[in-house]
């Protein structure tokens, strides 16, 4: 086999992974030009991870609730609900911030676990359950926040997780106007993907499996390098990595890491590409429902958490329509409505893409409307798309 | 001879990569039922796909004439208008919805935009009886029995004058008196001038129906032959179907002297809380170390609600009685207990309930036992799943382009080895097959067969449920047999015939 025939193979056997990259990238393209680089500067880069964080992190978690065949409704107004709670712990109660978080979580898994409960032990389609949840956290929000209205909060290391950025080194004279500890820590993740690829490349050899020839592999190699580096110079160049893209990078790899190499995620797919089988192969099916609500009401409150730090403070309307958000990354990255089918990382980048469109637009001064109507269509083709490529049975 | 009401000539049907029909030939004459046979994936499907339209006139290669003319189907409407009606395995019934509705969905007797209930009422009627079905037209779908159903299917293609009727394994999920019901009714319709193709796997339906049979192998139209002349039985078939005489259907097995009671199930009873009946009735059975222990009886007999109702209920009954698993009692709260003791049970429908069909051989293979594949216990070693995977691939002779092809596009036989390897891997005691050859063709089940031959030379003990009497009977080293709940005879398999083992199941 040549390279060329390689390199097609390889498109066209993973054509639904990259599509989306392709179309992230088309996007970039698009709205750069548009805006004269704007788009593409190091600041407008470091604002739109900020924009996007608290929506990505609920899209990892729909990815697999939508996987096990549900949905949840109420993450938006339980994370706006959690947020005002961050807010009242801060300001009220006087807890430290190292408390606050931990706890807020905690109070987020409870949220998912009694939703679990409905659905799991009641049998409640989780659609209706979660819009009574949605209802609930509504005015719960707006209880929270009645007396005070908006909760100012004063504080500087919860306000640091929405807007502040990782610490530099005070060196001055060297390589001034870049941002040090990222360009670092984007050297070894390059030096940490580059190694644990080529590992497992040498145990795939000594198996005996086939394996990419050492061009193509190179190449991929060489490909994400970049990508990595592009990434991290961008960022660098302005104030480097904010503690918003830390934490949105590390529930990724987390995600990621449980849904693919561990039998937690086995047991999640195969409940949701078959409960009936997955039940009678030994997997409990109402242990996995409360695994991932419980996870996705954890994943609310940091949603909520990031939101409220971001704005310094907790509204009353706080949340509103995240849910539908983080539905619509997941599904423009690739999550199927039938079960079984959606990547963690596929919903991180359907929630780029959503939050690009946004921004992109703002930066060209389209009006609202339009951006809704394009939003619309782009989530629309997404799935198109999607479902085309699947009809083909790859 | 008149002009034959069907003929189908040189039909070429190529997929991507596969060619599913070459220059098949078929013809069938007025007024007579013609099974069509041959192995799974011979292209039997495809053909009648073809014929109805579900692939369009261009798709293919070849011509289709009804009554002597040309036939341009565009889709399954053209071919319905024409007089053609396929009633598929998987029943196109709604199953809330009452028969009169079903009867004439989609070409409701209308009263301007309103729909004429009286009529269509009346006139279900008529079908009904004409079709041999005594119950209220205004019956749900869903309260009625699989071959009731058919019957339904069968009214809802007569009321559009449907001239050809086109049968796809009517009978797979029929019972033997729900089976003859079926063919006494389609051979009133032949008197009545209404032509039959019935597509079916069991020979023995073919030679006691058919007027003619035409064999497919590897989507070639192989031979046809006249059952009224007698040119047709069980070899001949076998022979022109896999293209080798199969010296016998049952690979042999030497049989040993049973050994000590493994299993044991006692006083066993279920209620299931949905329908309000007591389903199983003071089961009690035995199973030896190293045997074949069949359980049968006809459809609806709690073969099936047996083995689920031990394997961790899922299904919800209410259960009474005591297991004995190797002289220690056991209760099994959830299928993962079950699989803990060392019981293995694959089910009946194994699309439904049995594999995940979107994911691929491997992860299929391994699910049910992950813990061998774990690295520090959470972790999934993946390189030693696809040895693993490979390994059982291999042993069992799955037959996939790799282990990474998902579940779903293999063929019926190949999805049960996968189901098996699922199960073997978990390296049970006691393994239960249900129905392990249902929809499968006679080459898989030899391979099924022998794998459960081996299963049994390993030490392993299975309880086969099925309700094909000569398999158990070929199978076998003991049989219980069940009738509405209850055990009606324990029997000895070289003591027994289908005759006995047939009046216990009606009893």
């Amino acid at each position: 086999m040549t390279f060329l025939q390689e390199l097609q193979q390889n498109l066209k056997k993973n054509i639904r992974d990259y599509g989306m990259y392709i179309a992230l990238f088309v996007i970039i393209i698009i709205f750069t030009i548009a805006t004269d680089g704007m788009f593409i500067s190091s600041r407008n880069i470091s604002n739109l991870l900020n924009q996007m964080g608290y929506i990505a992190v609920l899209a990892i978690g729909m990815t697999l609730v939508i996987v096990i065949r549900h949905i949840d409704l109420s993450v938006g107004f339980l994370a706006g609900f959690l947020g005002a709670v961050a807010a009242i712990a801060l300001t009220q109660w006087n807890f430290p911030v190292w408390v606050v978080i931990p706890m807020v979580m905690v109070f987020g898994i409870g949220a998912g676990l009694i939703t679990a409960v409905t659905v799991a032990k009641f049998g409640i389609p989780s659609f209706v359950a979660t819009l009574a949840g949605w209802l609930i956290y509504r005015g719960a929000l707006l209880q929270a926040t009645l007396k005070t209205g908006t909760i100012i909060i004063p504080n500087p290391g919860f306000n640091a997780l929405g807007n502040g950025y990782i610490p530099d080194l005070p060196l001055t004279g060297f390589l001034p106007g870049l941002h040090k500890v990222t360009l670092l820590v984007g050297v070894i993740a390059m030096v940490l993907m580059v190694v644990s690829e080529i590992s497992s490349r040498k145990k795939k050899i000594e198996y005996e499996f086939d394996v990419t020839s050492k061009n193509m592999f190179t190449i991929q190699l060489v490909f994400m390098i970049i990508l990595i580096g592009a990434v991290t110079y961008v960022l660098a160049g302005y104030n480097g990595l904010s503690w918003t893209a830390v934490i949105v990078l590390g529930v990724t790899l987390i995600y990621q890491f449980l849904t693919t190499q561990t039998f937690l995620g086995r047991h999640i797919y195969a409940v949701g590409g078959n409960p009936e089988a997955a039940e009678l192969s030994g997997i409990s099916v109402s242990k996995i429902t409360y695994i991932v609500f419980g996870s996705m009401g954890m994943l609310s409150a940091l949603s909520g958490m990031l939101y409220a730090s971001r704005l310094q403070s907790a509204t009353t309307t706080a949340g509103t329509l995240f849910e539908l958000d983080a539905i619509a990354a997941a599904y423009v990255g690739g999550v199927s409505s039938a079960g079984g089918v959606g990547k963690v990382t596929g919903s991180l980048i359907g929630a780029i893409v959503m939050v690009s469109l946004t921004n992109g637009m703002n930066l060209m001064g389209i009006d609202i409307s339009t951006q809704y109507i394009v939003r619309g269509a782009v989530l629309v083709a997404a799935v198109v798309f999607d479902v085309a490529t699947r009809k083909r049975g790859i | 001879m008149s002009v034959p009401i069907l003929e189908m000539k040189n039909i070429t049907k190529e997929f991507p990569g596969v060619k599913a029909l070459d220059d098949v030939s078929f013809k069938v004459e007025r007024a007579e039922i013609h099974c069509l046979v041959g192995e799974n994936g011979a292209g039997k499907s495809t053909l009648m796909k073809v014929l109805s339209g579900v692939h369009p006139y261009g798709s293919y290669d070849g011509e289709i004439h009804l009554d002597g003319e040309l036939q341009t189907y565009r889709n399954t409407y053209d071919s319905e208008k024409a007089g053609i009606a396929v009633i598929y395995q998987e029943l196109a019934l709604v199953p809330e919805m009452m028969i009169y509705e079903n009867v004439f969905l989609g070409h409701e007797i209308r009263n301007g935009l309103s729909v004429n209930i009286n009529e269509t009422i009346k006139q279900t009627v008529a079908l009904l009886k004409k079709v041999g079905l005594n119950v209220n037209p205004a019956t749900k779908i869903k309260h009625m029995g699989i071959g009731q159903q058919q019957l339904v299917e069968i009214a809802k293609a007569l009321s559009r004058d449907a001239r050809l009727l086109v049968l796809d394994e009517p009978t797979s999920a029929l019972n033997e008196s729900d089976s003859e019901n079926l063919f006494d009714l389609l051979r009133g319709l032949k008197k009545e001038g209404v032509t039959s193709i019935l597509i079916t796997h069991k020979l023995q339906e073919v030679l006691a129906i058919a007027d003619r049979v035409t064999v497919l192998r590897d989507g070639q139209s192989v031979v046809t032959l006249d059952n009224n002349k007698g040119e047709v039985n069980d070899d001949i078939l076998i022979k022109n179907m896999v293209g080798r005489s199969i010296e016998n259907i049952y690979p042999d097995r030497e049989k040993k002297a049973p050994g000590e009671v493994i299993f044991e199930v006692r006083h066993w009873h279920a209620y299931d809380p949905r329908i309000e009946r007591e389903i199983l009735k003071d089961v009690n059975i035995k199973l030896k170390k190293g045997e074949i222990l069949g359980i049968t009886g006809l459809m609806g007999a709690g073969r099936t609600e047996f083995a689920r109702s031990l394997f961790g209920n899922t299904d919800g009954y209410q259960t009474e009685g005591e297991m004995v698993l190797n002289g220690e009692p056991v209760s099994f709260s959830s299928p993962q207990k079950a699989i803990k003791s060392g019981l293995a049970y694959v089910t009946e429908d194994r699309k439904g309930d049995g594999l995940i069909l979107i994911q691929d051989v491997k992860t299929n293979i391994t699910i049910a036992n992950l813990k061998r594949i774990l690295n520090r216990g959470f972790l999934i070693d993946e390189n030693a799943e696809i040895k693993d995977a490979r390994e059982f691939r291999d042993s069992l002779d799955i037959r996939t382009p790799s282990i990474n092809q998902k579940v779903l596009y293999l063929s019926g036989g190949n999805q049960q080895k996968v189901s098996l390897a699922k199960w073997l891997y978990v390296q049970p005691e006691i393994m239960i097959l249900d129905e392990p050859t249902r929809g499968i063709d006679v080459g898989a089940k030899f391979e099924i067969f022998t794998i459960m031959n081996q299963m049994v030379e390993q030490g392993m003990s299975i309880i086969m449920i099925s309700s094909e009497l000569p398999e158990i009977l070929g199978m076998t080293d003991r049989i219980y047999v069940v009738s509405e709940g209850v055990v009606t005879g324990e029997l000895i398999t070289e003591e027994a015939d289908q005759e006995t083992v047939m009046r216990y199941a009606t009893m």
